[in-house]
């Protein structure tokens, strides 16, 4: 064991108080109105005793938040070209119909005649859905990504099932999937089985056959996938595990790649979600909010979380009645995946990104994001290896690290916050050594573009001559590198008001 | 082309860099057959278009505030917003950034998280809160992971009071499709007039985790104390599903020896917005830390010697843990959670109090005028918060009718879900019903039952 | 520099078995990639019977979670229950206070000797 020296620990300085810190007895930020109705008396015996919550003025709680939002980086405050995320503009409209009182002031309870503008914006969203990715039916429920996974797997489940076929126990996740995937498969009792990749970042083909058998629930299919490649064998990747009669699950994180340019359902996907905060832009909000519909083939629609929007009662044109939207409960459905219907409030803002694309719009934005993906790939590919080289999709992986250099992944990300921008993901997906995953999304200029380009090759430049400066990277944020050990030995989760709060 | 910045000349120049000639060049690897299908979607319409289009099709709704008055509750609840809350969230450094998987420029998100995890657990009386869950009811299903994780699967029985909230109990079967657990208690057709000693029997060694609501899915106080230590002497966990407003007054799971607490945190500063996104929280004790999923905040010091946070055992999460992960949760409600940190430190301890008590008073008001009608009733003697049951001389749906005619959304028909409750309307009122309101719902319905008689 | 015991036994997963006392651990080779650890979680008891691929105890560090496999077959006498409190033990001191299970009835067939191990952990260093 080492010798270790006991030291005096020295208090950190303490950059933004934390809203216990900033209490004062007395100090509220809001009063309401006095009751207009008679007092009832309280249950003595069920009330509790003392409410540590913090005390502040509203001015206080603004600036607090104020001088907090400016420690953070964000799309508003500039690129941000984080792999399989895609950090795209958040539209400024989209947070004003979010807010429209119509919407935000709508109980998910309400009878249905009173909500018919919510359900007709839940409804075309479907369609809309379902247009851009060829499935037959679509849910909104699943609150993210992660969310969507789940609901997909346990439809699934839900269908080998339903057919008395219950030996299937396999989920097949090649090692170029999105991260999430064996989780999702992991909860549901499923044993995941990894697929290699081929040598141009495909399925392996031999290693998928020789796992397909009749134990197989399905595959897990990220497409494009981690390293931002198409798989050019995708058709055949579908129909091999079909053949075996597993299920194709098609990740959808990486969808921004696809508007407009394949429909996933007809290269032989039977199932797959959506991010809206990726795909449609709704904004990320520092972890969430997500929403992650479900888009299934025929085959797999009766088991769709309920309720899904449907049409309850047709139009009819000769007296000019409209259609009455309403809830409709799937045949075989697996249940519900949460309360209410789902992240409205995101549903609200993809609609209208979608609606201000149009399909030729949305065709731009793959088209664009894919032109950006390759040009960054192609000016920095003479300085930073990337493993699979071809023409990529929406993002591509390089490798951070240089022969006799000490500097890794690690230290460009952080060194490309001095040059303020935001680091791509690095150490994902786990098949590249110091994977650098960089995704630009449209919106970007070529000018930033660019930029950051230069920024990439002039740390290749100081990895060399100044490694010390890049692997104590960063040097002009407002932290610096955080002791990560301390954090997770000695466990501060929670603040409190202070033992002697309030004492005169 | 509304939010893609290349000039044609500039994509021309960067087409050459690739070495490619055209945009749809760069498509090769996608099936020629299936490329390009073109999509069927209305042409774009610009910001003005767009922003009439969507305000039409939020005029088609009638919601409360506008031109009704609601008496909706049943798991999302109307209060006042305080105008502070939605200026900090639309800062878009807030919510434009992602994740803060790089502390170094994500201090607001990391500090803020901290913050919202220290209020949570001040408010609900327990050690530690994650970073939120998608909503209540999924708060409750991951509770049940926990729990599973907690005795390594060797406890396979979970007990969910028949008097959660509906919508929770069906998450909870969802989720746990494939766990191989034996889910009991969740039975609508249970006697919902019995306490929570009626769960004990069917609680033993093989009880994982025992769920129960407070207030329950009535609206109704019940002390868990006694039996919280029951379950515990048969080494099973306490989850209960809390009504975030209610602990301003009311006694804190915390105290009364709960081991999670889960909820819906909607009512602390979060907008209706027909159903979502909304807020789950989650708090326990330090001593499940390592089995609690979700994202968590910790404290710790820079190489500059600052005070600052991080997001802390990242290994139990599904990114590392993989297929071994206890929960597969992923993104989760970071602005939501930051809303409902901003709504807290806003109110305060007198705030929230003052909320509290608005909505008991006046829940109580109308529950008093309520039974005074002819035919109409409160079912349960129980203490209550600020919902209640209230059974009526015919069918809900046909109150509700009635009552809509007058602009008034009445409440959740508890019929739905619950045989014996039919002709039972589950009534909410918050500090956002004035007397008034109150007035005419008693009035409508007097008026209702008038008519009933004379029919 | 990757520190191996000369009287230890070792697995290609590196788990060490210690011949003489039954004990098993984690390699000075395991500690050093996992990076700090922070969590320990042993998941078996005494009595219980183990053998090869069965998970005797669940690690995690500051950035990578790693189960811990049984080496050999046999029945647990004693699990090291301060390890839980100081997971920080398996970085400083993987051979003696981190020990996690006691076993009896293993004899460690099939495993490594300290030079095989040792070469097996510098094939993987590149």
């Amino acid at each position: 064991m080492p010798e270790m020296t006991l030291q005096p620990e020295k208090t950190a300085t303490v950059v933004e108080p934390t809203v216990f810190e900033l209490s004062s007895p007395g100090r509220t930020g809001i009063t309401f109105p006095e009751p207009d109705v008679p007092f009832t008396d309280l249950p003595l015996d069920l009330l509790r005793s003392n409410l540590p919550l913090p005390e502040l003025a509203e001015v206080d709680v603004i600036r607090h938040y104020l001088r907090l939002s400016k420690f953070n980086y964000s799309v508003d405050d500039g690129f941000y070209p984080l792999g399989s995320c895609t950090m795209k503009y958040n539209p400024k409209i989209n947070e004003d119909t979010a807010r429209l009182q119509g919407f935000a002031g709508a109980h998910p309870l309400q009878p249905i005649e009173t909500v018919q503008g919510a359900l007709a914006l839940m409804y075309q969203l479907q369609e809309w859905l379902k247009e851009i990715s060829g499935f037959t039916e679509v849910t909104l429920q699943p609150a993210a990504g992660a969310h969507g996974e789940l609901t997909g797997v346990l439809i699934m489940r839900a269908y080998h099932q339903s057919r008395g076929d219950h030996k299937r126990v396999k989920m097949l996740i090649p090692d170029s999937a999105h991260g999430t995937n064996p989780a999702s498969s992991g909860v549901t009792g499923l044993q995941v089985v990894q697929i290699p990749s081929d040598t141009r970042g495909n399925v392996d083909l031999a290693a998928l056959k020789s796992a397909c058998d009749d134990t197989v629930a399905g595959i897990m299919l990220t497409n494009p996938n981690t390293l931002g490649m198409f798989d050019e064998n995708v058709v055949e990747v579908c129909r091999i595990v079909h053949a075996c009669g597993g299920v194709v699950y098609g990740d959808g994180a990486n969808l921004n790649a696809l508007l407009g340019i394949v429909r996933p359902a007809e290269l032989g996907i039977d199932l797959m979600h959506f991010n809206l905060h990726k795909t449609f832009s709704t904004p990320h909000g520092g972890g969430g909010p997500g929403s992650g519909p479900v888009g299934v083939a025929a085959h797999l629609a009766d088991f769709l979380p309920a309720p899904l929007i449907g049409i309850v009662e047709e139009e009819n044109e000769e007296e000019d009645i409209p259609p009455l939207y309403g809830f409709v409960t799937p045949a075989k459905s697996i249940g519900r995946m949460k309360a209410f219907h789902g992240h409205f409030g995101m549903h609200v803002r993809a609609f209208t990104y979608i609606a201000m694309h149009g399909a030729e719009g949305l065709r731009d934005i793959s088209e664009y994001a894919v032109l950006n993906a390759n040009y960054i790939q192609a000016r920095i590919k003479d300085v930073y290896h990337v493993p699979y080289d071809r023409i990529c999709m929406h993002e591509f992986v390089a490798e951070g690290q240089f022969e006799g250099s000490s500097v890794r992944a690690l230290d460009i990300a952080k060194r490309l916050m001095d040059y303020r921008f935001h680091p791509p993901t690095n150490y994902f997906p786990l098949i590249v050594h110091e994977a650098l995953m960089i995704e630009p999304t449209e919106t970007e200029n070529k000018g930033t573009l660019d930029a950051f380009a230069d920024a990439l090759i002039k740390i290749a430049e100081e990895a060399k001559t100044q490694p010390e400066l890049v692997k104590s990277a960063p040097h002009t944020t407002p932290f610096g590198r955080m002791d990560e050990v301390k954090a997770a030995r000695e466990l501060v989760l929670c603040c409190w008001l202070p033992e002697d709060y309030g004492d005169e | 082309m509304t939010y893609i910045p290349h000039s044609p000349k500039e994509r021309d120049a960067m087409l050459a860099t690739i070495g490619v000639k055209s945009l749809a060049d760069l498509f090769q690897a996608v099936p020629a057959e299936y490329r390009f299908p073109g999509l069927n979607i209305p042409p774009a319409l610009t910001e003005m278009e767009a922003a009439d289009e969507l305000a039409g099709l939020a005029d088609a709704n009638s919601t409360a505030g506008d031109d009704l008055i609601s008496f909706l509750g049943a798991g999302a609840y109307r209060h006042y917003i305080p105008a502070a809350v939605d200026h900090i969230l639309q800062r878009g450094e807030f919510y434009t950034a992602y994740t803060p998987y790089q502390p170094e420029i994500s201090q607001g998100t990391l500090q803020s998280i901290f913050e919202y995890q220290s209020l949570m657990a001040n408010l609900t009386g327990m050690e530690v809160s994650n970073d939120s869950h998608y909503d209540g009811a999924t708060a409750a299903a991951e509770a049940v992971n926990m729990a599973v994780a907690n005795f390594r699967g060797k406890r396979g029985k979970i007990i969910v009071s028949p008097t959660v909230n509906p919508q929770y109990r069906a998450t909870i079967r969802t989720y746990t499709r494939g766990m191989g657990l034996t889910l009991l208690g969740d039975d609508p057709n249970a006697d919902l007039y019995a306490g929570p000693e009626a769960l004990e029997n069917l609680i033993d060694n093989d009880t994982a985790l025992v769920i129960v609501q407070y207030p329950d899915f009535f609206g109704r106080l019940n002390d868990f104390t006694g039996f919280i230590a029951k379950v515990h002497e048969k080494g099973a966990l306490v989850c209960v599903a809390v009504n975030p407003t209610a602990l301003a007054l009311f006694k804190t799971p915390g105290e009364m020896g709960a081991d999670i607490v889960v909820g819906e945190g909607q009512p602390l500063g979060i907008p209706l917005s027909f159903g979502g996104p909304y807020l789950g929280f989650f708090t326990t004790r330090k001593q499940f830390v390592h089995k609690m999923s979700g994202r968590l905040v910790g404290e710790t010091v820079d190489s500059r010697g600052q005070r600052a946070y991080v997001l802390t055992l990242t290994a139990r999460e599904q990114h590392i843990k993989r297929e071994r992960a206890t929960s597969n949760i992923c993104t989760n409600q970071g602005l939501m959670a930051l809303g409902a940190a901003v709504y807290l430190s806003l109110l305060g301890k007198s705030g929230l109090r003052q909320v509290a008590e608005l909505c008991y008073h006046k829940a109580h008001y109308a529950a008093e005028q309520i039974a005074k009608i002819p035919g109409f009733g409160t079912c349960f003697t129980e203490p209550f918060f600020h919902e209640f049951a209230m059974c009526g001389p015919a069918p809900v749906a046909e109150i509700n009718a009635f009552l809509l005619e007058y602009g008034i959304i009445g409440g959740y028909d508890l019929g739905q879900d619950y045989p014996s409750l039919k002709d039972h309307m589950l009534i909410a009122v918050t500090e956002m019903n004035a007397k008034e309101e109150i007035d005419t719902l008693v009035e409508a319905l007097r008026e209702f039952a008038g008519e009933v008689d004379n029919a | 520099m990757t520190n191996i015991l000369p009287n230890l036994k070792y697995s290609d997963t590196d788990e060490w078995f210690d011949p003489a006392t039954g004990k098993i651990g984690l390699s000075d080779y395991a500690q050093s990639q996992l990076s700090d650890l922070v969590f320990v979680e042993i998941l078996v008891e005494p009595g219980d019977a183990v053998g090869p691929g069965k998970a005797i105890a669940s690690v995690e560090s500051v950035k990578a979670s790693a189960e811990v496999y049984s080496p050999v077959s046999g029945k647990i006498v004693a699990v090291n229950s301060d390890l839980p409190g100081k997971p920080e033990s398996i970085n400083a001191d993987p051979y003696g206070a981190a020990w996690l299970v006691q076993v009896e009835g293993g004899d460690g067939k099939g495993m490594k000797d300290a030079a095989a191990y040792g070469k097996h952990c510098e094939e993987r260093a590149h």
